[in-house]
């Protein structure tokens, strides 16, 4: 579990978080939603120790992330899966170089043990054998996003951070993806927050949802009622698409 | 950020790994560029220093204590370094920019690793061991092309070319020039690698940045010439 308390942060005199808390269940997958600066990503960024807060708390489980030293911080980093935008695959190494690489540099592991889990994880989202000696630059967008993921998971993390794991991709594989994070969280028991301005993952795997609106919480809820919320900048906010417009006027 | 890249790395192996694949990286496929320019300058050099010695008065010897000097104490240290900058300051920049803007960095510190530690450590190593050897392969080559260009020209024989260059040789030079190239190494290596992991942005700054990248490397180079020389020559 991951709990947030009255966190703010600034730059330059510009508030972009303002004294926001919200809760993170385990074994869900809780979503951050919210429009481009509405600061979902210096949210995350902050969570995850990237960004310095100015005021406020970060727990994960009994560990405040603000109170901990360099040494301490690496520590709970390894415990930390995180897939990026873009995927951020090291480009020089191949896609099993690429999931290999945490076990390498923070396991004990034979070398036969390491292939052993990198196939392991690799199998758990789908990327064939054949793939496996072929360079991020020679697969497509979503099969990257697949090897994030793997990369992500090869430590076996009790955090996972996805910061828009969908973007640049067609629906189907998009739906694709988030299906499998919300897989990967039930097995492996993981707190996941994902932050995304998808409304399709939001109906799709949406168990938590926290919407963030000029750095504030806005509204917090599931995807079970997001549609029916009478919060006025959320309904601006999913029914900018006509297709949810509809499917609440039904 | 110096501290960083100093600091004690997670795993040793892991960077020594890095390591040897850095120095083929930036040093074993810098050879051939270094022996390429190194027997074309030394070639050209030993004719300008011929038309300029052409007066029977001057000793045949000054062609080659001429060329040898010039290639020992500046051009194969100071010189190569500028192209050096070139070659292998870009590409650090250009590598760890582009690693900053497509997050991959972030993607190492969210792992728990001193991304400046894994990144720039292994190059500025690397460079810094490298460099010597560029160094005495230049000096070698140099002065082969300068006693292939002679003869082929008419500019000086063979027996008088090697005469010159062992004439009035002083080994201290060579000792010098590698005191330079372990510093030269070192700031090839150091400021692209800052220029490159401070980038913000996209490609269009990854590019400016790998060019002012170049440029302070070169004045940095030239300064640290200018300061070497009066310490350690005069």
């Amino acid at each position: 579990m991951i709990s947030v308390k009255n966190i703010t942060k600034s730059f330059d005199g510009n508030t972009v978080l303002k004294d926001l808390s919200i809760m993170f269940d385990r074994g869900k997958t809780n979503l951050i939603i919210g429009r481009s600066g509405s600061g979902k990503t210096v949210l995350l960024k902050s969570i995850l120790g990237l960004y310095e807060i100015d005021k406020g708390e970060i727990w994960f489980d009994d560990r405040n992330l603000v109170e901990m030293n360099d040494k301490e911080l690496k520590k709970l980093r390894r415990e930390i899966g995180m897939v990026f935008q873009g995927g951020a695959l090291f480009d020089s190494v191949s896609v099993e170089g690429n999931v290999r690489f945490p076990l390498d540099m923070f396991t004990n592991m034979t070398g036969a043990e390491k292939q052993k889990r990198v196939a392991f994880c690799l199998d758990h989202v789908n990327i064939e054998k054949k793939a496996f000696k072929l360079f991020p630059s020679e697969i497509s967008g979503g099969m990257q996003k697949r090897v994030a993921i793997a990369r992500a998971i090869a430590l076996n993390p009790k955090y996972l951070f996805c910061d828009e794991p969908n973007s640049g991709l067609d629906p189907e594989t998009a739906t694709v993806i988030d299906q499998l994070i919300q897989r990967l969280t039930k097995e492996f028991q993981m707190t996941t927050v994902i932050n995304t301005h998808d409304m399709n993952s939001v109906i799709e795997i949406g168990e938590s949802v926290l919407f963030i609106s000029k750095g504030k919480k806005e509204w917090t809820g599931t995807k079970d009622n997001i549609l029916k919320s009478e919060n006025k900048i959320l309904e601006d906010f999913i029914f900018a698409n006509k297709l949810y417009a509809q499917m609440k006027k039904r | 950020m110096l501290k960083r890249v100093f600091a004690r790395p997670e795993r040793l192996r892991m960077y020594i790994k890095q390591l040897f694949y850095e120095i083929d990286n930036l040093g074993v496929n810098s050879v051939w560029i270094v022996l390429i320019i190194s027997i074309f300058i030394g070639g050209i050099m030993t004719i300008q220093f011929a038309n300029a010695m052409e007066n029977p008065l001057y000793p045949s010897g000054l062609v080659g204590l001429g060329t040898r000097d010039t290639l020992i104490l500046e051009f194969s240290s100071t010189m190569l370094a500028l192209i050096m900058a070139g070659k292998i300051g870009s590409n650090i920049t250009s590598e760890i920019g582009t690693m900053r803007v497509t997050e991959q960095i972030d993607s190492l510190e969210i792992m728990g690793i001193n991304s400046a530690g894994y990144l720039i450590l292994p190059k500025i190593v690397a460079v810094v061991f490298i460099f010597p050897f560029l160094y005495i392969i230049s000096v070698f080559f140099g002065l082969l092309g300068g006693m292939v260009t002679g003869p082929i020209t008419g500019a000086i024989t063979i027996p008088e070319y090697i005469d010159g260059i062992q004439w009035l040789f002083k080994p201290y030079y060579v000792t010098f020039s590698l005191i330079k190239s372990l510093v030269f190494g070192f700031i090839v290596a150091s400021v692209p690698a800052y220029f490159g992991y401070y980038v913000q942005g996209g490609a269009l700054e990854v590019g400016k940045a790998s060019t002012k990248a170049v440029v302070n490397t070169n004045i940095l180079i030239l300064l640290f010439d200018l300061i070497l020389t009066r310490l350690l020559l005069i």
